[in-house]
C-alpha cells in the first residue's frame, strides 16, 4: 500500500465523497483556487468546478451559517475554518444553529455539516493561531468532534463525518499535514478511540500531535523495563468510555496528553469519566497540558509551553516514581 | 411602493428597480390577507394573556402591529421557498400555515406542540410548512435563509426568505450574509422589520447612516416599503422574490412598522416619545385594510366584523384545545445525536 501525507488523506477523503455523493460540496477561504493555506484542499476546485468548490469571503460566520441553512435545505457542506483560532468567529451558528437543531426541532431534520480545521501549536504562529478549540466545543451537545492522528485516520474519519447526519467538527493538526503514511478504503468509525500501543505499567491517554510524542516517549522508556500503553482517543466528543476504562482498569495509572491550556481543557474530561467510572479499578491521574498563558511565538518559548516526548518521560517517571513510593510506604 | 409612513427615520428612496405592475389583488385574496391578520393578532392577544396569567413561562416576543409584513410576503410565497424568521416569529409561523393549536401548545410547553415543548416561543421549527426556523440570536435568521438559498440556487427557482429587525443591521451576520448572498447572487430575499427600536434603544440612535444604505453598497436591489400596508408589503415581495427566483441575486426590503407590546416580558422604562403609540396605532394594518376592503372591494363593516368574530371564535378553541395538551414525559430525555445506523459500512 502506497504512502500519502495526512494532507493528501484529507483531499482524498474529500475528493470521493464528492464523486459519491453530488450534495457535498467544499466552501472555504482559499479552498479553491489556491488550494488551501495547508494545501489540504488542492486539485478539487479544477476537478468538481466552482460551484462545488467556493472560495468565500473573509467571514466565518457567514462561512457557518450557510454550511447550516444549505444543510438544512438538503446539501451536505463542508467548511473550512482556515485556523482554529477562527472558530470563535463562526462559534454562534455552530453551536446555537448547528448543534442544535436536530434535538430543538424535535428531530424533524439533523444538520449535515462537518467544519475542517487547522488547529494546535508548534508552528511558530503565535497565540492567536495556534489553538486547538475543541475544549472550547466540549460542552457543546449535538456536536462531534473528530481528532485524526495518521494519514488513514484523517482519511477514514473524514470520511465518516462527512456521511454522518450530525454537525462535526474535523480537527487537523498542522503538525501532521505532511506525515506520511498508508491508506485504505475503509471508513473509520466516529466515537471510538483505539490502543495504539500496548502496554502494562501506565496508560496515556491522547489525540492528534499528542499520539505520536507519547509514542516516542514511551519508546524511550522501554530500554528502561517500562511498559506504556497508548489510547488514541481519535475522537473527543463523544468520548469512548470503555477503551479508556478498560485500558486504566489494567495498568491503574492514567496520564491524559492534551497540549492545550490546562484549566476546562478535554483532558479534564477524560479524567472525570475515569474518577466516575472507575470504580474500583481507580488509577491515579496526571495531566500534561500546556500551561494556562497563551502560547508564545518565539520558538524557545513556544517549546517550553508545549508538551513533547521530554515531557510525557518525565511525567511518565514522575508518576511511576509517585506510585512505588506510595507502594512503599504503605 | 414607497408610502412614507408616519415617524418614518430614513429618507423615502425610491426603489432600485421600480416594481413591475402586479396583477391587483381579487376580493377573496384580500379578505383572507385580512382574515390571516386578523388570525394573528388575536392569536398574539391570547397568548399575551395566557403569559400575563403564568400559563405560558419564560418570555414571548410578540408581533401585534407588525402583522401585515408577515401575511403580505408569505402571501406570495411558492411551495418550495424556505423561511427564517426571529424570536417574534408567530405571526411569520402561522401565515406559512403552522398548526395554530401546535403553535399555542408549543408557547404552554406542551407534548404535542410544534416541536413538543423543546423549543419554545423564540425557536419554532417548522418545515413541514417551509419554517427552516425562528431563531433566537439577533442576525440568526439571516444566515439560515442565505445557506438555505445556497441550496436551493442548485435545485432551480425558489428562495429563501429572511425576517429579521433593525436591530441585526448592526450584527456580523447583516453584513457578512449580504456580502455573502451578493458575490453568489443568491436567491435569497432580507426582509427588515424596522420597528423603530431594537429592544428599548431607537434605531437611529445605533445605526449610523441608516439601514438601507448599506445593502445599497453591496449593490444588493433595495426599498423602503410601507409595513403597515399588506397590499405593499405583498406587491414589493412579489417583486422581491420574482427578481430573485430568475437569479439576479438577493433583494433587500425595509418594511417600517411598529411594535405594540413590550420587546418581551416588560420593558423597563417608557423609551418612546409621547404621541408615537397613537400615531402609529391609527395606522394600524387591520385599519388600514378595513378602509381598503371598504373603499375597493365594497366589504361592508359586518362582513369585516364577522371574520373578526370568526376568528376569535377560532382562536378561542386553539386556547381551550391547546391548554388540554399533554405535557410532555421528562423521562424521554431525546437524543443529542441522530443515529447513524449503518452508514458507516455503506462505502
Amino acid at each position: 500500500m502506497p504512502e500519502i501525507e495526512f494532507r493528501q488523506a484529507v483531499r482524498d477523503a474529500i475528493d470521493e465523497e464528492m464523486v459519491r455523493d453530488p450534495r457535498v460540496m467544499l466552501l472555504g477561504e482559499d479552498v479553491g483556487f489556491a488550494g488551501g493555506v495547508f494545501q489540504a484542499t488542492r486539485g478539487l476546485h479544477e476537478k468538481h468546478g466552482s460551484e462545488r468548490v467556493l472560495d468565500t469571503p473573509i467571514s466565518e460566520l457567514a462561512l457557518a451559517g450557510a454550511a447550516f441553512g444549505s444543510a438544512i435545505a438538503g446539501l451536505r457542506p463542508i467548511i473550512e475554518i482556515m485556523f482554529g483560532d477562527f472558530m470563535a468567529l463562526a462559534m454562534d451558528s455552530i453551536v446555537n444553529q448547528s448543534a442544535k437543531y436536530w434535538f430543538l426541532s424535535n428531530e424533524q431534520r439533523s444538520v449535515p455539516i462537518v467544519v475542517r480545521s487547522a488547529v494546535g501549536g508548534g508552528g511558530r504562529f503565535g497565540a492567536i493561531h495556534s489553538q486547538n478549540p475543541a475544549s472550547w466545543f466540549m460542552s457543546v451537545p449535538g456536536l462531534k468532534i473528530v481528532a485524526p492522528s495518521t494519514p488513514a485516520d484523517a482519511k477514514g474519519l473524514l470520511v465518516a463525518a462527512i456521511r454522518d447526519d450530525n454537525p462535526v467538527l474535523f480537527l487537523e493538526h498542522k503538525r501532521l499535514y505532511a506525515m506520511k503514511g498508508e491508506v485504505g478504503a475503509e471508513v473509520a468509525r466516529i466515537g471510538e478511540a483505539k490502543v495504539v500501543r500496548e502496554g502494562t505499567d501506565l496508560t496515556i491517554v491522547t489525540a492528534m500531535r499528542g499520539v505520536h510524542d507519547s509514542l516516542r516517549a514511551a519508546a524511550g522508556l522501554e530500554v528502561q523495563g517500562i511498559s506504556v500503553e497508548i489510547v488514541d482517543l481519535r475522537t473527543l466528543r463523544p468520548l469512548d468510555p470503555a477503551t479508556i476504562l478498560a485500558s486504566v482498569s489494567k495498568t491503574r495509572r492514567l496520564i491524559v496528553v492534551d497540549e492545550g491550556p490546562h484549566t476546562g481543557g478535554w483532558s479534564a474530561e477524560v479524567v472525570a469519566l475515569v474518577a466516575e467510572q472507575a470504580g474500583s479499578k481507580m488509577p491515579t491521574m496526571l495531566r500534561v497540558t500546556a500551561p494556562d498563558i497563551p502560547l508564545p511565538c518565539s520558538p524557545i518559548l513556544e517549546d517550553s509551553f508545549l508538551p513533547g516526548p521530554d515531557t510525557i518521560t518525565a511525567a511518565i517517571l514522575a508518576q511511576l516514581g509517585e506510585a512505588q513510593a506510595a507502594e512503599a510506604r504503605s | 411602493m414607497n408610502v412614507r409612513a408616519p415617524m418614518d427615520p430614513t429618507s423615502d428612496e425610491p426603489a432600485d428597480v421600480p416594481p413591475a405592475p402586479a396583477e391587483p389583488l381579487g376580493r377573496d385574496a384580500s379578505l383572507g390577507l385580512y382574515r390571516t391578520m386578523s388570525f394573528v393578532r388575536r392569536f398574539e392577544e391570547v397568548a399575551q394573556a395566557l403569559f400575563l396569567r403564568g400559563q405560558i413561562s419564560g418570555s414571548i416576543h410578540l408581533c401585534m402591529g407588525q402583522e401585515a409584513v408577515a401575511t403580505g410576503v408569505c402571501d406570495v410565497l411558492q411551495a418550495e421557498d424556505l423561511v427564517a424568521a426571529t424570536y417574534r416569529g408567530h405571526g411569520q409561523a402561522l401565515a406559512l400555515g403552522t398548526d395554530p393549536t401546535g403553535l399555542m401548545s408549543e408557547l404552554l410547553g406542551r407534548r404535542t406542540g410544534t416541536c413538543g415543548g423543546r423549543a419554545g416561543s423564540m425557536n419554532i421549527v417548522d418545515l413541514e410548512h417551509r419554517l427552516i426556523g425562528c431563531f433566537g440570536i439577533v442576525g440568526g435568521s439571516i444566515a439560515a435563509a442565505t445557506g438555505a438559498a445556497l441550496a436551493l440556487k442548485k435545485r432551480g427557482s425558489a428562495v429563501a426568505v429572511a425576517f429579521f429587525g433593525d436591530g441585526a443591521a448592526n450584527q456580523g451576520y447583516f453584513h457578512e450574509c449580504l456580502n455573502f448572498a451578493a458575490v453568489n447572487r443568491l436567491p435569497v430575499v432580507y426582509v427588515c422589520e424596522n420597528n423603530l427600536y431594537g429592544e428599548f434603544t431607537p434605531m437611529q440612535a445605533v445605526t449610523a447612516g441608516g439601514i438601507l444604505p448599506r445593502p445599497r453598497a453591496l449593490g444588493i436591489a433595495s426599498a423602503t416599503v410601507d409595513g403597515n400596508d399588506v397590499w405593499a408589503v405583498r406587491e414589493a415581495a412579489a417583486w422581491a422574490t420574482s427578481r430573485a427566483r430568475g437569479g439576479d441575486g438577493p433583494v433587500f426590503l425595509q418594511m417600517l412598522t411598529y411594535r405594540y407590546n413590550d420587546h418581551a416580558r416588560g420593558d423597563p422604562v417608557n423609551y418612546r416619545p409621547d404621541g408615537e403609540m397613537e400615531a402609529w396605532r391609527a395606522r394600524d394594518p387591520l385599519t388600514i385594510a378595513r378602509a381598503r376592503l371598504v373603499a375597493d372591494h365594497g366589504a361592508s363593516e359586518d362582513e369585516l366584523d364577522l371574520v373578526v368574530s370568526k376568528v376569535a371564535g377560532e382562536v378561542e378553541r386553539v386556547r381551550e384545545l391547546a391548554l388540554q395538551q399533554p405535557l410532555p414525559d421528562p423521562n424521554i430525555r431525546g437524543s443529542e445525536f441522530k443515529e447513524m445506523g449503518e452508514v458507516h459500512t455503506d462505502a
